[in-house]
């Protein structure tokens, strides 16, 4: 029974990763789990400069999910490659930085020092809803990532480069296309869902940010919907991220056409979730005599119908 | 040690309309809190409510954890229908917790409601004769009143509409207390817990007044053990996470909105 999957050259044991801004640097989650287990750690969004981030009120909680205005806080690049890079390396997987920037400049030093200190791959995060420069534009704009994509691609050597696409858009194969098409080697889908909450006693928003991002299990339709709709239109692989809490969810993922997976808030209720997970996927397989995992990447039925009724 | 583990519910007494005592016993050995430290309990079985809550145990014994939790809003109420034998997953002990003080100084314990329960584990610790100055908006609310009173400290009671001991808010009190009491504030140590405008009332108190002391400070929080940055507070070094460089701080540092 084989878990490995391949994202382009990247061969990981398995298809389990951890989101960004969910796994902090690795260092956090090292009590609960063994860190060589994982198929990938993605550490949260790294910006050349370190970012103080948004004023707290910066979570609420929601129906089956979480709203978060974290803006982006992080320790900036040269700590991480000096405090953080260091101690991942001691484990047996792969490190993906999640990286993000003002402007093309920013993306392209970031890439080029990380492609230098020779990480596993670089996500770009142009999907943060939460921050009002940069960032989000190259998102939500197509003729801004192709431009930003295509930059990064030159000056990220051969270090794989992900794009992280933004779920904020009306279609999401265009996006998914023109990142494939200025060189991205892979996809990583859905970041946050913009969204909103109000205490109606006090009629203020729930976040000082008044907009944030929705995680957890109320996106996953949607987070499934959009993987599916861009596995179909690209053909480099792509990775499905959305409220994924269990093993079934992962699998759900993968028939949908991830190769692989990040679990995000999943990991804030259950620290050990990607363990998890793990061993799930592993039974699943078994239980179904599927002798590698591979297998079952996109292999959706298309047809409706005979379902199993759950009562 | 893990400190995530699954924990059988040994008792869940329900004290008055809006308060729960629960009884916890960690079906695997878990580690020894500190005063002031505090842990992420599972509230329900579905994703609604989604997170863990944060709350501040009130004692440990060698097989039990114990929380005081007041009841507001949908993770509490299902956690107040806790049936006896129910198995749930915690993260703990998380957090800082209130630094020990030296033995020539004087705690006061500055409470404000449900900011009793993060204080209790320390006054039971203390073998320093403290001050406990503990306030509520009425009889009702008042917490743990008997055991306080067994732990034998020079215990001020204050409440809003004075149902139970004396008038006023609690920095009221302790206003009142410092200026007949001119002598205590070179040699005392305020250790404070209670509702965000309280405790900004007790900074400035012990600011002016030129007290030294600590916080510990209350946040929306998604894990407890600091990887989502949700919860921090502002400090005079910029943004802390109240779940893992606090909950409490010096008081001094905190820097109100």
């Amino acid at each position: 029974m084989g878990l490995a999957v391949e994202i382009g050259s990247l061969k990981l044991k398995n298809p389990v990763m951890t989101a960004s801004g969910t796994f902090g640097y690795g260092e956090e989650y090292s009590e609960f789990l063994d860190l060589n287990m994982l198929g990938a750690v993605v550490v949260k969004g790294i910006s050349l400069k370190p970012m103080e981030g948004n004023p707290p009120p910066r979570i609420c909680e929601t129906p089956c999910g979480m709203l978060n205005a974290i803006g982006l806080q992080n320790i900036g690049l040269k700590r991480f490659l000096k405090e953080k890079l260091p101690y991942l390396r001691q484990f047996d997987t792969k490190i993906i930085v999640n990286i993000l920037g003002n402007t093309i400049r920013e993306y392209v030093r970031l890439s080029k020092e990380l492609d230098d200190a020779g990480v596993d791959a670089i996500e770009l995060n142009v999907s943060c809803p939460n921050v009002k420069k940069g960032g989000i534009i190259f998102g939500t704009d197509k003729r801004a990532l192709s431009r930003l994509v295509l930059k990064v691609k030159q000056s990220s050597g051969k270090t794989l480069l992900i794009t992280k696409l933004s779920p904020n858009v009306s279609d999401i194969t265009e996006f998914a296309r023109a990142a494939e098409e200025s060189g991205s080697d892979a996809l990583s889908l859905i970041n946050t869902l913009r969204g909103m909450a109000i205490d109606i006693e006090t009629r203020r928003p729930k976040l000082a940010n008044i907009i944030g991002g929705l995680s957890g299990p109320a996106i996953k339709p949607i987070a499934l919907r959009m993987v599916w709709e861009a596995s179909q239109s690209v053909r480099i692989p792509v990775i499905g991220i959305g409220g994924i809490i269990n093993a079934r969810d992962a699998i759900e993922f993968m028939l949908a056409g991830a190769t692989a997976i990040q679990v995000g808030t999943g990991n804030f209720i259950n620290p050990m979730a990607t363990i998890e997970i793990i061993n799930g996927i592993r039974s699943y397989s078994e239980g179904k005599n599927i002798d590698n995992i591979r297998d079952i990447i996109g292999s959706i039925d298309g047809t409706a119908g005979h379902n199993n009724i759950n009562l | 040690m893990n400190r995530y583990f699954k924990a059988k519910v040994i008792e869940n007494l329900s004290l008055n309309s809006s308060h729960n005592l629960l009884t916890l016993e960690p079906i695997d050995p878990a580690a020894e809190p500190n005063p002031g430290q505090f842990y992420m309990i599972e509230a329900g079985d579905s994703y609604d409510p989604l997170l863990k809550r944060p709350f501040c145990y009130l004692q440990k014994t060698r097989e039990t954890i114990q929380f005081l939790f007041r009841i507001r809003g949908k993770g509490t109420s299902l956690m107040r229908a806790f049936k006896k034998g129910k198995v749930i997953s915690v993260i703990g002990p998380l957090g800082n917790g209130y630094p020990l003080p030296r033995k020539e100084r004087t705690p006061l314990i500055v409470a404000g409601g449900t900011g009793i329960i993060s204080l209790f584990s320390l006054i039971n610790k203390l073998s320093h004769n403290c001050h406990v100055f503990y306030g509520a908006r009425n009889k009702d609310e008042l917490l743990l009143l008997h055991e306080l009173e067994k732990l034998g400290n020079k215990l001020i009671v204050c409440t809003n509409d004075c149902s139970f001991g004396k008038e006023g808010m609690v920095n009221e009190v302790l206003s009142q207390f410092l200026s007949t009491n001119e002598s205590i504030k070179t040699s005392c140590l305020i250790y404070t817990c209670g509702p965000k405008p309280m405790l900004q009332e007790i900074t400035s108190i012990a600011v002016h007044a030129g007290i030294s002391g600590y916080v510990s400070m209350e946040e929306n929080m998604a894990c407890g053990f600091g990887a989502c940055q949700g919860c921090v507070v502002n400090t005079i070094s910029g943004y802390k996470k109240v779940c893992k460089e606090g909950p409490v701080f010096p008081i001094e540092d905190i820097v109100w909105a």
